[in-house]
């Protein structure tokens, strides 16, 4: 009897039989997707409203007297952790990375589906604790979302009792969620490859997420050793963040500890989250400019590298953050320099994705708008970080309003332009069904013009020297009155944008049930998930048999074929030329 | 299209705000117009890139639009392209990256012929320390702080004695004099931001760190804590003043020194009785306060509170606001506590009076009240509305309540706290902000009525 590899033998699959096992406890990699997506778009939406409250207070600072000091810092800290752990990096890699994983490399599921399982559901066990906090006493923290301690443990900062616990084991929690995730994402991705699936030959979507796990894993331990060391503090009366102080006028029991420690091991994890999120936002907009370009990623193995470069510099970066936090400052060559090399692989990565544009035959369909538009926004992201990883032009600006106009626009705009291109984009396979193309381009538009008219002229308060975290500017010596008019006007724009949010929503719930049926490759893509037998996927993604790969997912335009694009899954001979006489020679990535 | 027209309207606009935008550096006042230079270096440089890709892109989006009669180019790379954009990448980094680091080398440098001047953070106030003619600062610590010693000088050091103390929230600094700015924290991070002096620093507990700078524009400027420090930390301010070299040593030999303020006398209860006479007549014989004549009630107030607001009566700090009818009344009254002793003794005689709780003339929600108080009050007065010492906050509970709601409107209205030298009260106009209207004061002072 020839021998069949696990993977092909269709009795091995265990399908679900039950809506509980197939909906809810699933082990499905695309259930799970979906879960991890809804759960971290829910999350987001708070974190969404809480923006606006922040917004609220800082355009009007004399009108809204329901938003004292302490809503305020408390605002800000949620939206800024919900944002960036568990909306952002939960999406990406939750989300996208397991809808895309399997699909993309041509495997069943994940490697270890029940971990993956417990994955998400101990990811919204970390959501319930960090929600909950806001109905304790003394509700949430609001050290901010650095929760630099002292401050953050010490009295006289909102939520120092129970709120900050409470986000403590929140992000422990989340990290334990991660890393059932994460080590399934790397698993499946080294080991559960399909025949021909060379990693030279992986679509940079999959690249993308795999370096950014990578880096998570790496990363999130550094966070979550800080998270029980403050916690020890906090509780146990430990000293490892706390010197001998005096706080409000008390002696505290604690001596020798240091405050730049935590900085250190917490932007030890949290530069790199930047290319945690970062690193699948380029992945994914790689494959979505390309495939609606009609043209191949310019420069695919330069983008590798760039990623796996990006990836490694994301460690050695990390003070930047703290260049006036008081430590060493002889540190500040050291870190400005290797701040500024990142900018060498991430240019090249800017410069590729244009190029991919030059020559092709561009579909400005919904997502590529949001491609096209994240190119415009990371531009810019990225070169206002110029500013800011050079040490000595980092002093004026820093802890201002440009720092907030910066990361916004590189880790805020940026990515949030490449989840909705990625969710336009493939929505049809995730649903079957198309979502509305109007109200598609409606959303495109509000928020590319709304975001710009937020951030851009954020900068330049930050550079006139406006504080960031400050409740309410009040009067100063040096800001002129238009400074608080301008200040309104952010407001307005970040409502407007908020408001235009609602359209995304409404449009992907509504299509999932009243879309037109989408065709199984709608964009004429060329990577395995386009090549289901079933669309959406069913349990186990592939019927009786693996697909098998020939070439790099890029073959788009090729001369000679007829078709302007070549599955990757589609064996050479298969392949229709225009001169039935030529014969198919393709591009091995 | 409408694409391509936005990106090119979006290029267009950024660069007519840049050059049109009336939001710009504040004009520099400190030596470090190099860092200016950088930050111009990496506009130009930022600048054209941004034009640059972003004209292309929609250039590149424009020209190859789609037409179902035209193939894309096949061209999986073009390894001479790539290196090309490559080492320009490299070169442009270069030039950014350059001047930085020689700047930053003049940064951590400092010079030797800087004076040094101690910036000690608290929440949420700034205080000072200059060297006294020794030019050496004694050591300090947490570990010596107190009411009486509040930046925690050590007293055991003879260099500390003559260091001079600055408690309020200005600053004075010589001009063309590089100084050496040494940063300690009593509490938590605070950051020391000048915006006009462009360098600035966090304060780290259990660490001095540092910056330097040379003034070189007379003038008062904002200081600001940028580094979060809790709920307070938008009211964080302070403030330098640059001046000749003369008004600054003028300035200097007006404050106190460490051994002085460790000298204070102490006050003497029953001499103060006599003095009291002249405040009895207004704020009763017990210091219970009369409402009918507008004065508070004393008795119970903390005494360090009171002799800082008489010194704010006899400064003109307090009193002399058109709009404050009553300080008005209440300064000639403190100028005649002629001298400390007085003032000290009279001190001593209010704490001897007998403390009962004012009574309440002030009723309104006590649910919304609460709310407000613990959002906002609460951190500097206390839970109990008891005053807290470190913060500077006075007592609230069991004081005149009418009092306590008419100084809210003077705060709210720009009639107490708006005077530069008022640190306490600077505070309070930024924290009523947030009391919106006058049911929000009643509903605040009638929760303090229940506070014991």
């Amino acid at each position: 009897m020839a021998y069949i590899p696990i993977a092909d033998q269709t009795d091995e699959m265990h399908d679900p039989h039950s809506f509980i096992t197939k909906y809810v406890w699933s082990q499905d990699h695309k259930v799970i997707a979906i879960q991890y997506g809804g759960i971290a778009i829910a999350v987001g939406l708070i974190a969404l409203g809480l923006s606006v409250l922040m917004r609220l207070q800082l355009g009007y600072p004399d009108s809204f007297a329901f938003i004292d000091p302490a809503d305020y810092y408390q605002f800000v800290t949620m939206h800024g952790m919900i944002m960036v752990v568990y909306l952002l990096t939960a999406l990406f890699l939750g989300g996208f990375g397991n809808y895309l994983i399997p699909l993309q490399v041509g495997a069943r599921d994940m490697v270890f589906p029940f971990m993956n399982m417990l994955s998400v559901w101990v990811y919204l066990l970390s959501v319930i604790i960090l929600l909950a906090s806001f109905f304790v006493t003394g509700g949430p923290t609001g050290a901010g979302w650095t929760l630099y301690p002292p401050q953050s443990i010490t009295g006289g900062t909102p939520g120092a009792d129970m709120g900050i616990t409470l986000m403590l084991a929140s992000l422990a929690v989340f990290i334990v969620a991660f890393t059932m995730g994460g080590l399934n994402y790397v698993t499946t991705v080294l080991q559960a490859r399909t025949r021909g699936m060379t990693l030279m030959r992986m679509p940079l979507s999959v690249w993308g997420i795999f370096v950014a796990t990578v880096l998570g894993l790496f990363a999130f331990p550094a966070l979550f050793v800080a998270a029980i060391m403050m916690t020890f503090d906090n509780l146990l009366g430990t000293s490892f963040f706390l010197p001998a102080m005096v706080s409000l006028g008390e002696t505290l029991d604690h001596s020798g500890g240091s405050p730049v420690l935590f900085q250190h091991l917490f932007w030890f994890f949290g530069h790199p989250e930047v290319y945690i999120v970062a690193l699948p936002a380029f992945g994914l907009v790689s494959d979505v400019l390309s495939c609606h370009a009609r043209k191949n990623i310019f420069g695919y193995r330069m983008m590798v590298w760039a990623i796996i470069a990006i990836g490694g510099l994301s460690f050695i970066v990390w003070a930047h953050h703290m260049y006036v936090s008081g430590m060493n400052p002889y540190f500040g060559f050291f870190f400005a320099f290797t701040t500024l090399i990142i900018a060498v692989p991430t240019a090249i990565k800017v410069y590729n994705w244009v190029l991919t544009l030059w020559e092709g035959n561009i579909r400005l369909t919904v997502p590529m708008l949001f491609a096209c538009g994240f190119i415009f926004t990371f531009i810019h992201g990225g070169l206002t970080g110029i500013f800011l990883g050079n040490v000595t032009v980092d002093l004026p600006l820093s802890d201002t309003y440009f720092v907030i106009a910066h990361f916004h626009m590189v880790m805020g705009v940026s990515p949030v332009m490449v989840l909705y291109a990625a969710l336009y984009h493939w929505y049809p396979k995730m649903t079957g069904r198309m979502f509305n193309v109007t109200l598609g381009k409606i959303h495109f538009w509000a928020t590319f013009f709304g975001t710009y008219a937020i951030y851009l002229p954020m900068h330049y308060l930050g550079i006139m020297g406006l504080p960031r975290r400050y409740y309410a500017m009040g009067t100063t010596e040096f800001l002129p009155d238009s400074a608080q008019t301008l200040n309104a006007n952010i407001t307005l724009a970040a409502i407007w944008v908020a408001l235009f949010q609602l359209v995304f929503i409404f449009n992907i719930i509504w299509s999932t049930f009243k879309g037109k049926k989408a065709d199984p490759n709608p964009w004429e893509a060329t990577s395995l998930e386009w090549f289901t037998p079933d669309n959406p996927p069913k349990h186990g993604n592939w019927g009786p048999e693996l697909p098998t790969v020939y070439r790099w997912a890029y073959e788009y335009s090729v001369p000679g074929v007829k078709a302007d694009f070549v599955p990757q899954n589609m064996p050479p001979e298969e392949v229709v030329m225009e001169d039935p006489n030529a014969r198919y020679v393709g591009h091995d990535g | 299209m409408a694409f391509v027209v936005a990106i090119i309207f979006l290029i267009i606009i950024s660069i007519v705000f840049h050059f049109w935008s009336p939001w710009w550096l504040t004009e520099i006042a400190s030596n470090w117009t190099s860092i200016d230079d950088t930050i111009l270096i990496t506009f130009w440089v930022t600048g054209f890139v941004f034009v640059a890709v972003n004209a292309f892109l929609a250039y590149s989006v424009y020209k190859y639009r789609y037409d179902k009669n035209r193939r894309a180019n096949y061209e999986p790379e073009n390894h001479k392209l790539e290196i090309w954009l490559t080492g320009f990448t490299a070169i442009g980094v270069a030039a950014m990256l350059t001047p930085g680091l020689f700047v930053w080398a003049s940064f951590v440098t400092v010079p030797e012929d800087a004076i040094e001047v101690e910036v000690v953070g608290q929440q949420w106030q700034w205080s000072f320390r200059y060297p006294g003619a020794d030019g050496i600062l004694g050591t300090a610590g947490s570990e010596h702080v107190s009411q009486e010693n509040p930046l925690g000088v050590n007293p055991e050091d003879p260099y500390g004695q003559d260091d001079i103390i600055v408690q309020t929230k200005e600053m004075h600094l010589p001009l063309n004099q590089p100084v050496h700015l040494l940063l300690r924290s009593k509490d938590v991070l605070h950051d020391y931001t000048v915006a006009q002096f462009r360098v600035k620093m966090d304060l780290v507990p259990g660490t001095v760190t540092y910056l330097w700078l040379e003034p070189t524009k007379a003038g008062r400027y904002d200081i600001l804590c940028e580094e979060h420090c809790g709920l307070g930390h938008f009211v964080m301010r302070g403030s330098v003043v640059v001046e000749e070299q003369a008004d600054y040593d003028a300035w200097l030999a007006t404050q106190q020194t460490f051994a002085q303020t460790q000298s204070a006398s102490i006050g003497n209860a029953q001499a103060g009785q006599a003095n009291y006479a002249v405040c009895s007549a207004c704020h009763g014989a017990n210091g219970e306060g009369n409402v009918a004549l507008n004065a508070p009630k004393l008795a119970g107030q903390e005494g360090w509170y009171i002799r800082q607001q008489i010194a704010y009566y006899k400064t003109g700090v307090r009193g002399t606001n058109p709009g404050d009818t009553y300080g008005a009344q209440m300064a000639p009254m403190a100028a005649t506590m002629a001298n400390d002793q007085i003032l000290n003794n009279v001190i001593a005689y209010i704490d001897t009076l007998p403390d009962t709780a004012a009574p309440e003339t002030i009723t309104g929600d006590l649910a919304n009240g609460m709310d407000l108080y613990q959002g906002k009050c609460s951190v500097c007065h206390g839970e109990q509305g008891q005053g807290v010492w470190s913060t500077h906050a006075p007592r609230l509970a069991g004081m005149t309540d009418w009092y306590l709601k008419r100084q809210l409107e003077y705060f709210k209205n720009g009639v107490r706290g708006t005077h530069r030298e008022d640190q306490l009260g600077y505070q309070m106009t930024h924290m009523v902000s947030a009391l919106a209207d006058e049911q929000a004061m009643d509903d605040v002072v009638a929760y303090i009525n229940t506070l014991q």
